[in-house]
């Protein structure tokens, strides 16, 4: 598996226990619209990313960051500039 | 053509939903007479105030009304200008160094509002490529200060020590950091752990703002607020403060014993680009401020009111936001808004306001009656106050 594959696959696993609703995920799922999540929820789960990539995501990235496939492209290159 | 209300219709139809139960307004009460502190009249009723940061109760303080009405006089009614033009009067001056002389700190700078202060000094303070590590439950003026300037921003889990850690640590050391806290967190009324918070933010390179609005004058052996309670307000680099809560008028300031502080007063907008306080509020709060550095029995009241209004409200079978009383606000966590505004209502029926506060003002989604109590409140009042509660909870519901 390529990095972002990695990337992907590990941020599918975070956003399991918080789809309530078991939306199928894909990269273009959109975290407001589609997984209805509220800021506590989000606040929570870019805790556990930050957490599980040790990277800050601000929340003016935050802001920028809609679907999954942005927040991965986000940590790709978060992780990346850390290396 | 788009009606740019239209974002608000949501909002609009909850209000309606909620006013067509005829229930009263929570957020149109008018007080037609003032009588103290702790006393007004609300629709031609006898109403006890529970919910005003009237901390100290100073607002009728025979010495500050007779300063507000001093500077009348002497200086008009308005400055009619910039602090930094024709807005600095003595007055103006003379609070400044009254709150030099309140915290024993170098510098003081005052803004119109509290608000203003929050948002002047932090969004000059944090510029591009400088961060803001900020508590999730930050007052809105402190989202807004961070919303004005242009800073990354990075919030922190309520009250969390290691996850302000953990941020602090995955900063770039190289790079400008402010943390900014509150001592106490005005819908809880919960304190924060600033003793652990500026240690870690010291050591790990940041500046520290800790916005002391609802513990001045209450918390600490001078009242100066959770910093000096926990025995860190010297490695505090900016601490913010209101007039129109513990002092008992409106206005804002920033101390701090930072060298270069005098520099603020050309580069903040906000405390440029608008006009300064009236002659006669800058009095009242000079005058209020100097006499809360001598309100030792005061401070111990009001710490008895806010220990006998948790235990009790606790006893009846209420909810309450924190296990101990930490401050003098005390919260009732309310089931939803429908039972809130009913509960609200029905204590305003009894002769007792306390606000109703909703998101997003509040964490977590929550409905909460906050009540916040004065020093000036008697042991009776208190007393009166928890068969309101009583009673009204029964009324409603919220109690069986």
């Amino acid at each position: 598996m390529s990095d972002r594959q990695q990337i992907y696959a590990r941020t599918v696993e975070l956003i399991a226990p918080y789809n309530k609703k078991g939306v199928a995920i894909t990269e273009a799922t959109r975290f407001a619209q589609d997984l209805e999540w509220d800021s506590l929820t989000v606040l929570d789960f870019v805790a556990g990313i930050e957490d599980e990539f040790d990277v800050i995501i601000t929340m003016n990235m935050q802001a920028e960051i809609e679907t999954v496939g942005q927040l991965v492209d986000a940590l790709q290159r978060l992780t990346a500039a850390r290396a | 053509m788009p009606d740019l209300f239209s974002k608000f219709d949501p909002l609009i139809g909850e209000r309606e939903a909620l006013l067509e139960t005829g229930l009263t307004d929570p957020f149109n009460l008018v007080m037609e007479k003032v009588e103290s502190p702790t006393v007004a009249i609300c629709n031609g009723k006898r109403t006890i105030l529970l919910g005003t940061y009237n901390y100290m109760g100073m607002t009728f303080d025979p010495d500050v009304v007779a300063a507000g009405k001093k500077a009348l006089d002497d200086f008009g009614s308005g400055t009619t200008g910039s602090r930094v033009l024709n807005g600095t009067y003595a007055g103006h001056r003379a609070v400044e160094r009254a709150l030099r002389d309140f915290y024993a700190m170098d510098h003081a700078m005052v803004f119109s509002t509290g608000y203003q202060a929050n948002l002047g000094v932090i969004s000059t303070m944090a510029g591009k490529d400088d961060y803001i590590i900020l508590d999730i439950d930050s007052h809105a003026s402190i989202y807004d200060g961070c919303a004005l300037g242009n800073a990354q921003i990075v919030p922190f889990r309520h009250n969390d020590i290691e996850a302000l850690e953990k941020r602090l640590r995955r900063l770039p050391p190289e790079a400008g950091k402010l943390v900014v806290l509150e001592g106490v967190y005005s819908m809880l009324g919960d304190v924060a752990p600033l003793k652990e918070m500026v240690a870690l933010s010291k050591a790990a390179g940041a500046m520290v703002l800790v916005d002391e609005a609802h513990s001045m004058g209450f918390i600490g052996e001078h009242g100066r607020g959770v910093a000096e309670a926990q025995g860190v307000i010297d490695e505090v680099d900016f601490i913010i403060g209101t007039f129109s809560k513990s002092v008992g008028t409106v206005g804002g300031f920033c101390v701090s014993n930072h060298p270069k502080f005098e520099i603020l007063r050309l580069v903040c907008r906000p405390y440029v680009f608008t006009a300064s306080l009236p002659p006669s509020v800058v009095a009242t709060a000079a005058t209020s401020i100097r006499k809360l550095m001598d309100s030792a029995d005061k401070r111990a009241h009001l710490w008895e009111n806010s220990k006998r209004l948790h235990a009790g409200l606790r006893q009846l079978g209420f909810r309450l936001g924190t296990d101990e009383p930490q401050s003098a606000i005390i919260a009732v966590i309310m089931p939803d808004l429908e039972t809130g505004a009913a509960m609200w209502e029905a204590l305003l029926n009894e002769g007792l306001y306390v606000n109703l506060a909703r998101p997003p003002a509040t964490p977590a989604g929550m409905t909460l009656l906050r009540c916040s109590l004065c020093a000036l409140h008697s042991e009776e009042q208190v007393g009166e106050i928890l068969g309101m509660f009583a009673a009204a909870g029964r009324a409603t519901g919220c109690l069986s």
